[in-house]
């Protein structure tokens, strides 16, 4: 995508300078924030929202936001410059800028967010703008297929979640996450605690992709490299992990909050990291790799234990910090190969010397080799995993993943550099523009650069996150290199002994891998019949219910109203007594008789146009009802309304034929019919036998002429004191006519020849 | 079917019942009436013409297209609601203005936004029910 020549790269217009200069300008703000947090303060923001509800806008920047919003600006400004050149004179580049900075603007709430409601509103403001991102190339079926598959699981992990944050803020009695947190009883122990962890964990483990949820993430591969690259660190998939870190002084310490996260994180890490090493596709195969740290994230967010939460920040910020810049190295290979097959890939060493620099770095951080700050990592992680209850259980998932995650390292960083070609390359390889570059190598220095002085990012961002994960100063380990000969060295070693033997037979593997894959459970077909049965529910309840037939419908309507209404009275015990039948005098049989007679002929005229009539007879005597009651501007609009529903009637059914004589369903209708109408009548007598309450119409009496200056009741609380409701009104009544006009004129013209 | 006796009468009719709707319309503030019956009222009104001389008649008396005075409506209601908003009240609370004197009972008459709802009224019942009676009989 070079570009016509003399043509202005897109970095420089709007669309490209402005989300990369807010990036950035967000990351040096939220730098600034770093001192005061590294000396244990809290910042908080708040301004109320709905006060009635309890829910005000709120943001709190501790440890672990912190952590978070620096990971998000700081990469999403490196991936944005990216995309610049990435999507250099795409034709949808604006767009594809616009939805990558509302992402990262969504992420970034997330994780400032203090209020229960506002951190749901940006969670799904993430599940959608990722949705438009996965399905950017929208005209490929694949990238539909995706996004809406991450859609769905993560919108469907959202609703648990939305329920969740509900319950807990209704049975902890506030919505403030700071409020909980700071309460004096333990939420644990509330009776509420298993139901909202449960759907915390449904919301996290979709949102993170922990198994069973996994499959989402490796499709999520359909978005260009840059989204790959941003959602894969630090931002998407970290919602979950975010979530779980931020519940953890409230939901976590329990039993089956520690054996559930180690027994799904840990079996995510070690599923993912196999099925890392059985791809071909180089980003396919980072995919896999996130799954894995997803998996290592939630395992060590498993337990109270200061060491293994340090792991679990420090890991956070390595891994983000190694995938995001792999990716954006894959992203270049694809971008100036043309592939991104393993198999194909050889000898880019030369000419594309900076980006085999960058990638090696990285790769080495990735490995977690000394003195990266990807071996200081792997060390808290062993050193925490061994003080976590079943040390053996974590410390061997870890083991087992790092030495699949060693492997898969040095497939994705070197060997595409630094063997021959496996074949012949779409493109000849070249160097990538700068824009490009700079993401890699500034990552890349940054996973050196903390290796050395480890102090930088523990201070500020992983002390006072391990004390906001725990909610309580805990132990943190400290980060350096050199520990001294322990446990944890011990397991480094084994890993890199593991991982280098891993990596000599991993062509063996993968075959062995992919044979034992075809005997699995494929969960992304699952899916598909999933997809397909709900489908076809919701196709045969249709045919049901929705036949096309408005007597069809009516029927539907009629009878679940008269079975709610059934159910309702049968629950309650049923109809305690007779209400005394009233009082009639002539004028009320008069009415009486009206009505039996325009039914009777509505009932059994064969002419819909003598039906019309007689139910215009019914609604007349209606009126007649509230003439005698006193309530004559009722009479007068059911009069009118009368009239001209039997006139619109008239003229529709001008050209209906005569009604025909289906007995058997026309028995039906009279079964529904007469309950409807039974169950109402005995309602209705059964309301108006006890007294009424007048409260609302003595106010209205009382007020109108002082207040409203008028003398009919009924038009001064239409007009004035219901005005908002009577506005909503006369919107349906035209939303209605709109709707009407267009069925009656936007239909295709039928005679047409 | 043409009738010429109804043509004629209905033309005469369209005439008192417009004046008949707008008088239900002003008067209901104390009496029966309002918006909402003078709104029916007036399309009847039209719908009389549309029976006795086709619906393209009617449309033509009418002048403009009953969705717009539907829309138009609708319009001047949210207004005259968000009139109170200019005083910081609550959005559709009345305001009244008094003209020669000070109260209900010395004032020659009143400036008031509740009319004005109820005039937005009237317009989207009148466009309303007219937009469907005149589609339906023109459809068929």
């Amino acid at each position: 995508m070079a570009g016509t020549p003399g043509r202005r790269s897109d970095l420089y217009t709007i669309s490209g300078a402005l989300p990369v200069l807010i990036a950035a300008a967000l990351f040096v703000w939220f730098l600034g924030m770093a001192p005061a947090v590294a000396d244990g303060e809290v910042l908080r923001w708040a301004i109320p929202w709905v006060p009635s509800l309890d829910i005000s806008i709120s943001f709190v920047v501790d440890g672990l936001s912190l952590s978070f919003a620096l990971l998000i600006t700081g990469i999403g400004a490196l991936v944005l410059l990216y995309s610049c050149a990435y999507l250099d004179g795409h034709e949808h580049f604006s767009r594809f800028m616009l939805y990558l900075t509302l992402f990262m603007l969504s992420m970034l709430g997330l994780v400032v967010a203090d209020n229960l409601i506002v951190l749901f509103v940006f969670w799904e403001l993430t599940t959608i703008t990722s949705y438009l991102l996965i399905g950017f190339s929208h005209a490929a079926p694949d990238s539909r297929r995706s996004a809406l598959q991450a859609l769905l699981v993560t919108a469907a992990g959202g609703l648990a979640l939305l329920a969740g944050m509900i319950l807990l803020g209704v049975s902890a009695g506030s919505f403030e996450l700071s409020e909980i947190r700071a309460m004096d009883e333990p939420f644990t122990e509330h009776a509420m605690y298993l139901p909202v962890l449960i759907l915390f964990l449904l919301g996290a483990f979709t949102k993170s992709a922990q198994f069973p949820f996994h499959f989402w993430l490796p499709n999520a591969m359909a978005a260009p490299t840059p989204v790959s690259a941003y959602l894969h660190s630090a931002t998407m998939v970290k919602g979950g992990v975010y979530l779980l870190a931020r519940m953890h002084p409230t939901l976590g310490a329990t039993e089956i909050w520690t054996w559930t996260l180690i027994l799904f994180g840990g079996f995510t890490a070690v599923f993912a990291m196999v099925m890392a090493l059985r791809q071909t596709d180089l980003k396919l195969a980072l995919a896999y790799t996130t799954l894995m740290a997803l998996g290592t994230l939630t395992l060590f967010l498993a337990a109270p234990v200061g060491y293994a939460i340090t792991g679990m920040m420090t890991f956070l910020i390595v891994h983000s910090l190694y995938k995001a810049g792999m990716f954006l190295v894959v992203g270049i290979i694809d971008h100036e190969t043309g592939t991104r097959d393993a198999r194909l890939l050889g000898g880019l060493a030369r000419s594309m010397p900076v980006t085999t620099l960058a990638a090696a770095v990285i790769g080495l951080s990735m490995a977690g080799l000394p003195p990266f700050v990807g071996f200081i990592g792997k060390e808290i992680l062993y050193a925490g995993g061994l003080e976590m209850p079943g040390a053996v259980l974590v410390v061997g998932a870890a083991l087992i993943a790092n030495i699949l995650l060693f492997a898969t390292a040095f497939i994705v960083a070197f060997k595409p550099f630094w063997r021959p070609a496996g074949g012949e390359l779409p493109k000849t390889p070249h160097e990538g523009p700068w824009p490009m570059l700079a993401g890699p190598l500034i990552l890349a220095a940054c996973g050196l650069a903390f290796g050395l002085i480890p102090w930088v990012i523990g201070g500020p961002l992983v002390t006072p996150g391990v004390h906001a994960v725990l909610g309580r100063e805990g132990t943190v380990a400290e980060l350096t290199l050199w520990h001294g000969i322990n446990l944890p060295l011990i397991l480094s070693l084994v890993t890199f002994a593991g991982g280098t033997a891993v990596y000599l037979r991993h062509l063996w593997l993968r075959a062995r891998i992919a044979e034992a894959e075809a005997r699995l459970i494929d969960f992304d077909e699952r899916w598909d019949r999933f997809l397909d049965g709900l489908k076809a529910v919701a196709a045969w309840q249709t045919r049901i219910l929705q036949s096309g037939y408005l007597t069809n419908y009516l029927m539907w309507i009629f009878a679940t109203m008269s079975a709610t209404l059934l159910v309702t009275i049968a629950a309650r015990g049923g109809i305690d007594r007779v209400p005394e039948f009233p009082t009639l005098d002539l004028t009320h049989w008069i009415v009486v008789a009206l009505v039996i007679a325009g039914s009777a002929v509505a009932v059994f005229s064969i002419s819909r146009i003598a039906a019309i009539a007689g139910l215009g007879v019914v609604g007349i005597a209606v009126a007649l009802i509230f003439v005698l009651y006193g309530a004559p501007d009722v009479a007068i609009t059911q009069l009118l309304v009368e009239m001209l529903i039997v006139v619109l009637f008239a003229v529709a059914a001008l050209h209906l034929p005569l009604l025909p004589k289906e007995h058997g369903v026309r028995k039906v209708h009279a079964g529904v019919a007469l309950v409807v109408g039974g169950l109402t009548t005995a309602l209705l007598m059964m309301a108006s036998d006890g007294p009424i309450d007048r409260n609302l119409t003595d106010y209205f009496e009382v007020t109108s002429w002082p207040e409203a200056f008028g003398r009919n009741i009924v038009n001064v609380i239409l007009v004035d004191f219901r005005a908002l409701d009577t506005f909503g009104e006369i919107a349906v009544v035209v939303i209605a006519a709109i709707g009407a006009y267009a069925l009656l004129k936007g239909a295709p013209e039928k005679e047409a020849s | 079917m043409k009738s010429i006796i109804l043509m004629t009468a209905a033309r005469l009719l369209l005439v008192l019942m417009l004046v008949f709707s707008i008088f239900m319309l002003l008067r209901g503030h104390n009496e029966p009436g309002g918006g909402f019956i003078g709104g029916l009222i007036g399309a009847t009104a039209f719908i009389v013409q549309a029976v006795a001389a086709g619906a393209a008649e009617a449309r033509r008396v009418l002048r403009v297209s009953p969705e717009a005075l539907a829309m138009v409506g609708l319009g001047i209601a949210l207004a005259s609601g968000l009139f109170a908003g200019v005083v910081f009240d609550p959005p559709f609370t009345g305001q009244w203005h008094w003209v020669g004197g000070d109260s209900y009972e010395t004032a020659a008459f009143s400036l008031n936004t509740v009319l004005v709802f109820d005039v937005g009224v009237y317009l989207v019942v009148l466009g309303s029910v007219l937009s469907l009676a005149l589609s339906l009989e023109e459809e068929v």
